[in-house]
């Protein structure tokens, strides 16, 4: 139908020119996606993707299983599918051409279901389909009751082979699909969105996308990024970094939806894309017979996450202990679940201050508080002469008038004086 | 009023949030234990709540709250579990915590800029089930957490066994509260008197008292009557000093 023609039907159409280079990307990302349930994926361009399942029946529980899992899949990436299944990969595709939803599994049902198609799943050239009209052939049953020298001759002989290979009586070699080894997949959105929040439901298709490429391939990935593209600014980079490897869709939309809901776009945003480089091999997790004992069932990987794409990276860590006199060179933070050496430092307090405190002294007793009582004491801290940050100080275990226990030095160089470094707690 | 069913009551009084007045624990929810004999006695289920908020109010900062929990923290860490630690008013030091035998590599410090920040890490902490025990130190205003709110923290608790505690100011003592137990802290005789001013059961009215003093400090109060004099700074100059020399 010509364009002046579809208007003048619907005066508010959209017209969009077709982008032969996006659908190939598409194509590819959805074969890349549906490698996780065959490793025989083969591409048909410029609209189909083949899968070899018979391998793969048993692992996922039956036909019906897994073709529920592509028709929910193809769904979550944001596709329409017509799916369909052949013994033939090219009767499969003929099928899903003429909008057959159907499953043929014996050879035998084959001839019959491929007889009614209607001849314009052969894709030929106009003129093809013209003459086959012209001598009333509709349908492959129709055009195989024909004569083959006569059809051979008239049409070519790779149209015989073409039916041949479809009806199984020639033999039909794909190319199987190898999965790239990094993941980019892009979505140019329907209209331009300025809320970070509404990207959401766009970048989950590409998280489902994600997590299938991530399937087929057995691995994880342990940082990926969401690019958002502007009309004339350069891209904004979202990097997720996670601390163990993983793949599930579920777990990387939440920490996608944490880190949308506090940006503030700085334009407009027209196009997004996932990108993930390291795929990492990530074994499936070994379930115990019994559950463990106690063991609270949750990730805390993903709570780690999780509290990491809001409040920031830093803000979440673990302890470290050090090999160091200096009480405030003891400990750093360290990646939780670092194993730390075991040292003993005599007595400590469970706070430390962040500075020292510098404390009021009245005739030779310090105050905080009111007067403080020393109770044990004093352990002499010297140490740190040679990187420039030592110290001399005096420690004392000291009670507090409300009975808090707290942990006080007397500086023993300069001007000396009495500081809070800590509470008991 | 008649109750037309029985088994509708019974059914009623299994649940987990509900509480008759007259008996002290519910055979179904054992608690932690404390580390400390007698304050298990008092806590229904025998220890800490598993799977419910208990808020602890100490008078002041620094009387022994952390002391308290230091056996529990301790036993759970060395099971492996997770602790998470939710807006922690000081850096908690690393080697007093190992002396008290926490393993500090299952530690997680979450530090937040707002006391919103607080509540929502404390609901993920909750929420994830993954932790052995979560701390979270409210902030110190008043009506810095409504009642709506501990109620969510309360309602994510009930996913999980983890004990978790709040740490508040003893202003909002007298304020109602989800919590399952709510204890103050104060000191009596040298050492830590708990008060346990909400738990599941019959009211408590005497104090706990606890030796829990750390070990240094220990043996110089064999009687906290005698010996309250402060110790003048001179004195202590001259006590033998235990040197470090590096």
């Amino acid at each position: 139908m010509a364009v002046s023609a579809a208007l003048a039907l619907a005066p508010r159409l959209r017209i969009v020119p077709r982008d032969p280079a996006g659908e190939t990307e598409a194509l590819l990302g959805i074969g890349g996606w549906a490698a996780q349930f065959t490793p025989g994926v083969a591409i048909e361009f410029p609209d189909s993707v083949l899968l070899e399942v018979s391998g793969s029946l048993r692992l996922f529980g039956g036909l019906e299983s897994i073709v529920e899992r592509l028709r929910r899949g193809t769904t979550e990436l944001g596709w329409s599918t017509v799916l369909a299944g052949a013994p033939t990969p090219r009767a499969a595709s003929w099928l899903a051409l003429a909008g057959e939803q159907k499953f043929i599994g014996a050879a035998a049902r084959l001839e019959e279901a491929l007889a009614a198609l209607p001849v314009e799943v052969l894709r030929r050239e106009d003129e093809t389909h013209a003459a086959l009209e012209a001598i009333g052939v509709r349908t492959l049953g129709e055009l195989r009751a024909l004569p083959r020298e006569g059809v051979a001759r008239r049409f070519g002989q790779r149209l015989l082979d073409d039916l041949d290979r479809a009806f199984g009586a020639l033999p039909d070699p794909r190319n199987f699909f190898a999965p790239p080894t990094r993941f980019r997949a892009s979505i140019e959105l329907p209209a331009e969105v300025t809320q970070a929040e509404a990207l959401l439901f766009a970048a989950r298709r590409l998280v489902v996308q994600l997590a299938g490429f991530l399937a087929a391939r057995s691995g994880g990935v342990q940082r990926f990024a969401l690019r958002l593209g502007h009309r004339d600014q350069a891209t904004t980079e979202i990097a997720i970094g996670l601390i163990a490897p993983s793949r599930d869709a579920e777990h990387f939309t939440l920490l996608l939806r944490e880190r949308l809901s506090g940006l503030a776009l700085r334009a407009p945003v027209r196009a997004i894309a996932l990108e993930a480089d390291d795929v990492v091999p990530l074994a499936g997790r070994n379930l115990g017979l019994l559950l463990e004992e106690g063991k609270p069932p949750g990730h805390w990987e993903y709570l780690v996450e999780r509290l990491r794409s809001r409040l920031g990276a830093g803000a979440v860590h673990g302890l470290a202990s050090r090999a160091e006199h200096r009480p405030e060179r003891t400990v750093a933070s360290a990646e939780p679940d670092s194993r730390q050496p075991h040292l003993d430092f005599g007595e400590r307090p469970f706070w430390l201050l962040d500075r020292p405190r510098p404390l009021a002294e009245t005739g030779a007793v310090p105050h905080y508080e009111g007067p403080l009582e020393l109770l044990a004491g004093p352990e002499r801290i010297e140490s740190g002469w040679w990187d420039g940050g030592d110290i001399a100080r005096d420690y004392f275990v000291a009670r507090t008038r409300n009975e808090a226990l707290v942990w006080i030095y007397r500086e023993r160089r300069g001007e000396g004086g009495w500081y809070l470094h800590g509470l008991f707690a | 009023m008649a109750f037309t069913g029985d088994c509708a009551v019974a059914a009623l009084l299994e649940r987990p949030d509900i509480w008759r007045g007259d008996s002290l624990s519910r055979a179904g929810a054992r608690g932690i234990p404390s580390g400390f004999s007698g304050l298990d006695a008092e806590l229904p289920g025998g220890g800490w709540p598993a799977g419910a908020l208990t808020e602890v109010l100490p008078a002041h900062e620094g009387i022994g709250e952390l002391r308290l929990l230091g056996p529990v923290l301790a036993a759970l860490s060395q099971r492996g579990l997770w602790l998470a630690w939710i807006a922690p008013p000081h850096l908690p030091y690393a080697p007093a915590l190992s002396a008290a035998g926490i393993d500090i590599a299952k530690l997680v410090i979450v530090r937040t800029a707002s006391a919103k920040e607080t509540l929502w890490a404390t609901e993920q902490a909750l929420r994830s089930n993954a932790c052995g025990a979560v701390l979270a130190w409210l902030p110190k205003v008043r009506c810095a957490a409504k009642y709506a709110e501990l109620r969510r923290l309360q309602i994510a608790a009930e996913g999980g066994r983890a004990p978790v505690f709040l740490f508040r100011s003893p202003e909002i003592a007298s304020e109602s509260s989800p919590a399952a137990l709510r204890i103050a802290l104060g000191t009596a005789g040298g050492g830590l008197a708990v008060r346990v001013l909400k738990r599941r059961g019959t009211p408590l009215t005497h104090p706990v008292l606890l030796p829990a003093m750390p070990p240094a400090v220990r043996g110089k109060h064999s009687n906290p009557h005698v010996d309250r004099h402060p110790v003048p700074a001179t004195a202590a100059r001259n006590f033998p000093a235990r040197f470090v020399h590096a």
